[in-house]
């Protein structure tokens, strides 16, 4: 084969490897975005058209603070995020305890609020349309803030254990682009559910 | 080829085969493999099945419609037998082929070692494989196998209300709901495995400028597949309350909609034909251009017709729903954007066209399914343009016609090309060629079947002959018609019998392949035949769209040109 | 290959006029007989607004046809592998921006063009203006037949719904509202008008003017169950002299022949009232059709079998045989109760 004569050009490095994590939770963010918003538009759709049972008005109360709790725990896990990306593993542990605690509110929070409507109000996900999509919407939400404990509750004994260092900070970041995603789909829900369709 | 050698690897010549190691402990690496090559060709295998499993539904179907007032099977039978064959050959055999494409494919030809997360790719194709078993469980029990069990019967696409407890007692439903629910879970993970690849793996050089087009393809696929399955997921687990839970989502008593779950069904079901077809695409894009000789003919316009395709299949779902009393402006909007997703798709095939236009075109086995898919795809372009105008679908939706220009996509699309990629890629899987002449049995065969059924199951329809149903009568001048339909299926059969035969006999003896048979110019056939695990010797740098043809032509390379 | 390729293009030229001929010969057997629901023999204007339209859409869609598989075989007679090539390569064009942009702008012009004209068929279709002598028609689709109420008359049929004919100088439009009491169904008679679903919890609309008077038939269009195949539909269209006197015969109350009286009263005393509604007796079930004039029909479940004495014998005895599936049980009954039961249902004129 004769030799080349023509300079070959320059190669271009494209998107590199590292990125594989956030990309990819950004995939499954996409994906978990249309199973929600295929629920939010049911939970519209439906608003308002039951047949029976109480209404949003008279049940529901805006449950601001463990909303707040929520929200605040995304700057918990940033401010953990940042800590172990300068190596502070004891920093980074106590963040992430304190964002285990506010979620672990949250969720608390909601299981007072559904003993109310359920014992008190007599709304169950079979009383009526406002029912099945308030107890489907606000449960799918609720379950993967369940997902999202799990997997700080595991990442946290590691870390007791040792296990966790500087160098797990990619993971880190891109777990904490899930739980991001959880507390903005709770922004969503509930502005759907609170305040637009009450 | 001194450079090729020092950037693209050792090109060797026979296929390896192992050393004979124990049967188990063979089947046992084959379970556990994360290698994207295994994985894929699992899938591939796994749809095959399905293809003959809902094939055998299809033959039960056609054999009780060939006269009228057939007393084959009872309508219990009959109805499982058109929701299985549905569900089965959308779910089990097209979806996990066109993974199993994918899964091969991707990774080598963008320069890379594998898939971006090797583990999740196997949970995914394990999580698929569950569901088709669960589904297929459904068989098992009720009124027994001849009564075809407890198989779900409400239609592959289960319209609201006939699902709820009321209308459907028992648990047949329940499997089509769970099986595909968890096969879903394994689709998204794929996806999610493509589109990260594509993004994030490929080798120096590759901008998305110079990715050849099967990954362009199955990467606007797999972005359908995050956006679109999920809505599905949504629905299913909506009537799974509704079944268990006493909700009313769907429950029209309570004032939940039927024409919910339509709605929620098909944002995932039209966008999933897209799903299906670009594969296909992708397909054709990479033969027709090796065997006309020449690239593939405006690379930047398939490549933005592809993803505008990608954006319009989000938004043509409710032509599906034309006749269900939508408003005149509903209707019209569907309409608009039903037609307009037909000037990219026209696009393609003009396209396709232009490569064949001033080439040096070779009829091998993979160029003759792909010239079959160009007039057939052209034929299932135009009849859906037909349906796409709401009132003929007001006279024509539910119908045979719907039921042959899908056929005619599916089938006449997507079964032909990936007929011709198997012919393509066998000799790269395996390291031998599959043999021709037995190749050129089974697409003439194949080819007049496919016309026998499809052409004429166009003309029940236009004389009204609805879907799914398990008999018709005598006097409506339908009877004819079905009897050629059934009679096409025996072609059909035979050809992909040759197939068989052809895939089992080849890979024992057939000619060796080497690395590159068919003169070709994307990064797979630079390594050898079958591939090492680790893909390539040393990640390639390429600089082209065609970086083979760069190294064969290094007077004349691509890069001079793009 | 090569010296098999002239073979090879016979059989694609062969296969393309045989193509056309299919078509043609489809398009001659869909024209014609009136036993033949076929698109193509539109009797009523929204069935004929359709079929001006898919005649203008096939037209469109052959012409693209022609010139694209044309175009398709041209390339692959002309540039095939010739015997005797000399390897090299062709020309490497990569694109023309002049070619793409007109296989661009020309299927954009092509698609506006359809898309008008669909537009237009739409909204004559949907957004008619009912005239003030239009007949109405309720029908409730039910698994596995169909019940027609007529409000304007008050009485209640099933399975066959008679229409005035309206001609187009004075049209007499039927406005059909769409209901259904269980799952979705779809109303399709093809020479009458596209069809439209039957869907619980919501009411649809669509109407029919038929040109001439006759016996149209249809079925159910969407998948509602076991029996969807027999869920069969006549259209029966008359003058307007015979339908006032049909009207006339539906609104009068039951027969009630004394010869029959014990099988009204098995019917009474059995199950049935408890779906069928007899008017003028106690029998007031809404499960069942309307058997009031039950022999005004000339077909039994929903089309299923003709309705003679020996059918609906045969039917009542075990409706499994003519309709395995449907929702009506076998009625356990005893041969002389069947036979003075069937007595009495071939009195309900």
């Amino acid at each position: 084969m004769a030799a080349t004569t023509i300079a070959l050009p320059p190669v271009e490095m494209p998107l590199l490897h590292e990125y594989r994590g956030r990309v990819g939770m950004l995939c499954l963010i996409l994906a978990e975005s249309a199973i929600f918003s295929i629920f939010v538009v049911a939970y519209l759709y439906y608003a308002g058209k039951s047949l029976s049972g109480p209404t949003p008005a008279e049940v529901l109360d805006r449950p601001y603070l463990i909303s707040a709790c929520l929200i605040f725990s995304s700057f918990t896990i940033f401010m953990a995020e940042r800590a172990i990306a300068r190596g502070k593993i004891r920093l980074f542990g106590i963040w992430w305890l304190l964002t285990i605690v506010l979620g672990a509110i949250f969720l608390v929070g909601t299981a007072h609020e559904w003993y109310g409507l359920i014992y008190k109000d007599g709304l169950t996900i079979s009383s009526s349309l406002f029912g099945t999509t308030f107890y489907s919407l606000v449960g799918l939400h609720a379950s993967h803030v369940i997902i999202g404990l799990t997997g700080l509750t595991i990442t946290m004994i590691l870390t007791a254990m040792g296990y966790v260092k500087q160098e797990h900070a990619p993971r880190i970041e891109v777990f904490g682009m899930y739980w991001h995603f959880v507390d903005a789909v709770w922004i969503v829900v509930f502005t759907v559910v609170y305040v637009i369709a009450r | 080829m001194a450079d090729a050698e020092s950037v693209l690897g050792p090109i060797a010549v026979a296929p390896a085969r192992e050393a004979a190691k124990p049967l188990f402990d063979r089947v046992h690496e084959w379970i556990v493999t994360v290698d994207h090559k295994r994985l894929g060709l699992m899938y591939f295998g796994y749809g095959i099945v399905f293809l003959v499993i809902g094939g055998v539904e299809a033959i039960i179907m056609r054999v009780q419609l060939a006269v009228p007032h057939n007393k084959f099977v009872s309508p219990e039978t009959f109805n499982r037998m058109f929701t299985m064959h549905g569900t089965t050959m959308i779910f089990l055999a097209a979806m996990p082929i066109v993974f199993g494409f994918a899964n091969y494919l991707v990774p080598i030809m963008v320069g890379a070692r594998d898939m971006a997360f090797p583990r999740l790719n196997a949970w995914s194709f394990w999580m698929s494989a569950m569901g088709g078993v669960i589904l297929y469980f459904s068989f098992l029990g009720g009124s027994g196998l001849y009564g075809a069990g407890n198989a779900p019967d409400v239609g592959w696409f289960a319209y609201a209300p006939l699902t709820s407890q009321a209308f459907s007692v028992g648990n047949s439903t329940d499997y089509w709901i769970i099986g595909l629910l968890v096969a879903g879970f394994g689709s998204i993970g794929t996806a999610l495995n493509i589109v990260t690849t594509i993004l994030c793996m490929r080798c120096p050089g590759m901008k998305l400028g110079r990715m050849p087009l099967l990954p362009w393809m199955m990467l606007v696929m797999a972005g359908l597949v995050l956006v679109a399955l999920s809505p599905l997921t949504a629905a299913q687990l909506m009537l799974l309350v509704d079944r268990y839970l006493g909700g009313h989502f769907f429950d029209t008593q309570a004032g939940g909609s039927a024409v919910v779950w339509m709605h929620f069904f098909w944002i995932f079901g039209h966008p999933e034909v897209y799903i299906l077809i670009l594969p296909a695409f992708a397909i054709i894009s990479e033969v027709v251009p090796v065997f006309s000789r020449k690239p593939i003919f405006g690379y930047s316009i398939m490549v933005a017709a592809t993803v505008t395709i990608g954006f319009i299949s989000l938004g043509v779902w409710a032509h599906h729903m034309f006749t269900i009393g939508m408003t005149s402006y509903a209707n019209a909007f569907f309409v608009a954007s039903t037609m307009a997703i037909a000037v990219p798709t026209g696009i393609k095939i003009f396209n396709w066209l232009g490569t064949m236009w001033g080439g040096k075109i070779r009829f091998q086995v993979p160029m003759l399914f792909c010239i079959a898919f160009l007039g057939q795809f052209l034929i299932a372009g135009l009849t859906g343009i037909m349906l796409g105008a709401a009132p003929f679908d007001w006279q024509l939706g539910n119908s045979y016609f719907v039921v042959a220009h899908f056929h005619y996509v599916i089938l006449g699309g997507i079964v032909f090309a990936v007929f011709a990629g198997s012919y393509y890629w066998f000799p790269k899987v395996t390291g031998r060629m599959l043999n021709e002449t037995l190749g050129k049995w089974h697409f003439w065969l194949f080819l007049i079947g496919f016309h026998l059924t499809f052409d004429f199951m166009h003309v029940p329809g236009l004389l009204g002959m609805p879907r799914r149903i398990y008999t018709y009568e005598a006097d409506r001048g339908w009877a004819i018609w079905n009897l050629i339909v059934s009679i096409g299926v025996i072609f059909q059969v035979l050809g992909i019998l040759i197939w068989v035969v052809n895939v089992a006999q080849s890979y024992f003896k057939g000619k060796i392949a080497g690395n590159d048979p068919w003169d070709a110019w994307t990064l797979e056939w630079s390594t050898t035949s079958p591939p090492p695990e680790y893909n390539f010797t040393t990640i390639p740098v390429v600089r082209s769209r065609r970086p083979l043809w760069d190294l064969k032509h290094p007077e004349d390379p691509d890069w001079k040109y793009e | 290959m090569v010296p098999h390729l002239g073979s090879r293009l016979g059989v694609w030229a062969v296969l393309g006029a045989v193509h056309t001929c299919l078509a043609s010969v489809a398009w001659a057997a869909t024209n014609g007989s009136p036993d033949i629901p076929s698109i193509f023999s539109p009797a009523s204007t929204p069935a004929d607004s359709v079929y001006h339209l898919s005649l203008f859409v096939l037209e469109v869609c052959f012409v693209i046809f022609v010139v694209v598989f044309s175009l398709l075989v041209y390339a692959v007679i002309k540039f095939r592998q010739r015997p005797g090539d000399d390897g090299h390569e062709p020309a490497q064009i990569y694109g023309s921006n002049q070619v793409e942009l007109a296989w661009t702008v020309i299927p954009i012009l092509i698609v506006v063009v359809l898309f008008l004209a669909t537009a237009r068929v739409i909204h004559a279709v949907e957004d008619y203006r009912f005239p003030p002598n239009t007949t109405e028609v309720t029908a409730v689709g039910h698994q596995f037949w169909w019940e027609f109420q007529y409000p304007q008359y008050g009485f209640i049929t099933a399975n066959e719904l008679h229409v005035p004919v309206s001609d187009a100088g004075q049209p007499v439009p039927t406005h059909l509202t769409l209901l259904s009491a269980d799952t979705d169904h779809s109303f399709w008679v093809p020479m009458m008008a596209g069809k439209t679903d039957l869907i619980p919890n919501r009411t649809n609309s669509m109407w029919i003017d038929p040109h001439k008077t006759g016996v149209y038939v249809g079925q159910c269009a969407q998948y509602c169950g076991t029996q969807h195949a027999k869920m069969l539909l006549r259209v029966v269209v008359q003058s307007r002299e015979d339908f006032d006197r049909w009207v006339g015969e539906q609104q009068r109350p039951a027969s009630n022949d004394d010869s029959v009286s014990r099988g009204r009263h098995v019917f009474e005393t059995t199950a049935c009232v408890n779906c069928h509604t007899v008017a003028g007796t106690n029998a007031h079930g809404k499960f069942g059709p309307d058997l009031t004039h039950l022999m005004t029909r000339e077909t039994i479940a929903a089309g299923a079998a003709l309705n003679n004495r020996e059918n609906l014998r045969q039917w009542v005895r075990d409706p499994e045989v003519f309709k395995p599936g449907s929702l009506m049980p076998a009625m356990q009954l005893d041969e002389q109760d069947l036979n003075a039961l069937t007595d009495y249902l071939t009195s309900l004129r």
